[in-house]
């Protein structure tokens, strides 16, 4: 069926200016929007106090959310549990046998550890969280790969602090808002972070692909000594990240390089920790000196 | 009368007597679905690829086929900037695009002024195939990705939630014309 034609305003004057003022409105409408998305795009911080206002806004309902979704999973595991729950119990009398000798090997490895620190007089405490929070959301249907934080500048949460799970690295605080706080991912096509392969010193910086993996650059170009399951950890390069943070696995060689998945996926994780910039004058004094030059040029 | 058949002095919508539509239901109920769409980065889903549809886009075009002329041509502006605050995407990207597709589908609509389930489907899926694509060059994906197929996935969920949306819009659109307000 054929609407009733809205365009047709016959000889009504009123309905052809309001039918002209339409379109010039809409038509506006829409270059605002293009001249908005350049400034956006050229210097991208210039809207976040009023995306940091909104996030604000909406947040209690994420973090309903997010604890729904905890809760829910939680549920789902102990009906789950109950199937299974024989074999279940000597795999895990197994995996505790196992747990008990890795334990032991461990408290060596500790001891040894601090021996070697001592003498080395180094003075490396436990890192302090500054902030333990819950993701609430995440651009899931853009190409940039945000989530949302359920701490805010009300928790100290600032600018450019590690974000990690137990699992590994999630991602850095981009934007800061009161309570709530942008995370850009390491999947997303802007993150960078510099890297090392956990057994040796291979460096490179791994860089987020948006589609759930990491593009590995070696520093070093030649031979490509990357294997398929290799470990790379953060190196601490840059001052933003303090080295010996769990990132990725690789899963395929390429001609620079690898592909790599994240090893802490930030679909599984209930809890993030928001972590200090690990040498924050480093940092300071990087930004100072190219403001400097700035000037100077 | 009434004695004989208790329905006599309703309809869908509820009595016929004494009641009315209530303005604030009947205009505010498409935009705050559309609103509420829009801030599906709230949902407590941590995806490490896009794949979520663009629920406030989609609603958008479910409410224009399914009411043409409900929504005025300027409301690609203010629904777009909502998104935006919530999407991730550059700041400026939703506006645009939201309007250019208000502006699209009515010269579409000039054109073909014909609709169905099929046709509005088929446009519905062209609009929100460019949609997707527009947003991901907005936001600098790779293009070596994209050439892979890489918003294939989220571009076909999107078309085969369309018919869905249209039909809870629609559920929603019996619900916007309820006769709440009573007349004295």
């Amino acid at each position: 069926m054929a609407p009733p034609d809205a365009h047709r305003s016959g000889s009504n004057k009123r309905a052809q200016l309001g039918l002209f003022a339409g379109y010039v409105v809409a038509g506006s409408g829409a270059l605002i929007g293009a001249v908005l998305l350049a400034i956006s795009l050229f210097s991208p911080a210039t809207f976040q106090g009023l995306r940091s206002m909104a996030s604000d806004l909406a947040s209690p309902a994420g973090e309903a959310g997010a604890l729904g979704r905890t809760q829910g999973r939680n549920v789902l595991e102990s009906i789950a549990g109950y199937y299974a729950a024989g074999s279940k119990n000597a795999e895990l009398e197994r995996e505790i046998a196992i747990a008990r000798v890795r334990l032991v090997e461990a408290e060596a490895l500790r001891q040894e550890n601090a021996r070697l620190k001592g003498i080395l007089n180094l003075t490396v405490g436990e890192v302090q969280p500054v902030a333990i929070a819950r993701l609430i959301g995440s651009t899931s249907s853009s190409t940039r790969r945000f989530a949302y934080l359920s701490a805010g500048s009300s928790d100290g949460v600032t600018n450019g602090m590690p974000v990690t799970s137990p699992m590994g690295l999630v991602g850095r605080v981009l934007e800061v808002g009161n309570r709530t706080a942008r995370v850009i991912l390491l999947t997303d096509p802007e993150s960078m972070v510099p890297v090392r392969r956990a057994t040796d010193d291979v460096v490179a910086f791994a860089e987020g692909r948006a589609d759930g993996s990491l593009r590995i650059r070696l520093i070093n170009l030649g031979i490509n000594p990357l294997e398929v399951g290799d470990v790379f950890v953060t190196s601490g390069a840059g001052g933003m990240f303090r080295p010996g943070v769990a990132v990725a696995t690789v899963t395929q060689i390429t001609e620079d390089g690898a592909i790599a998945q994240l090893l802490s996926n930030p679909a599984a994780t209930d809890v993030v920790i928001v972590e200090p910039i690990w040498q924050r004058e480093l940092i300071d004094r990087a930004t100072e000196l190219a403001a400097s030059e700035g000037v100077t040029e | 009368m009434e004695l004989a058949n208790p329905n006599i002095r309703r309809d869908a919508f509820g009595k016929t007597i004494n009641r009315d539509h209530s303005p604030l239901l009947a205009n505010g109920l498409p935009w705050f679905t559309i609103l509420l769409g829009s801030m599906s980065p709230m949902l407590p889903i941590i995806a490490a690829v896009p794949v979520i549809p663009p629920l406030g886009f989609l609603v958008m075009m479910a409410w224009r086929s399914l009411r043409p002329g409900l929504l005025p041509l300027w409301a690609g502006f203010p629904l777009g900037l909502f998104d935006d605050l919530f999407s991730g995407q550059p700041f400026g990207s939703g506006i645009l695009l939201y309007s250019l597709a208000l502006i699209a589908y009515d010269l579409l609509e000039l054109r073909f002024p014909w609709r169905g389930f099929w046709q509005n489907w088929l446009v519905a899926s062209l609009f929100l195939t460019i949609f997707l694509l527009a947003s991901a060059l907005l936001a600098g994906a790779d293009l070596g990705l994209m050439r892979a197929g890489f918003s294939l996935p989220q571009i076909l969920l999107s078309i085969m939630l369309f018919p869905l949306v249209v039909s809870l819009v629609s559920l929603l659109d019996r619900l916007r014309l309820l006769r709440v307000r009573r007349i004295r």
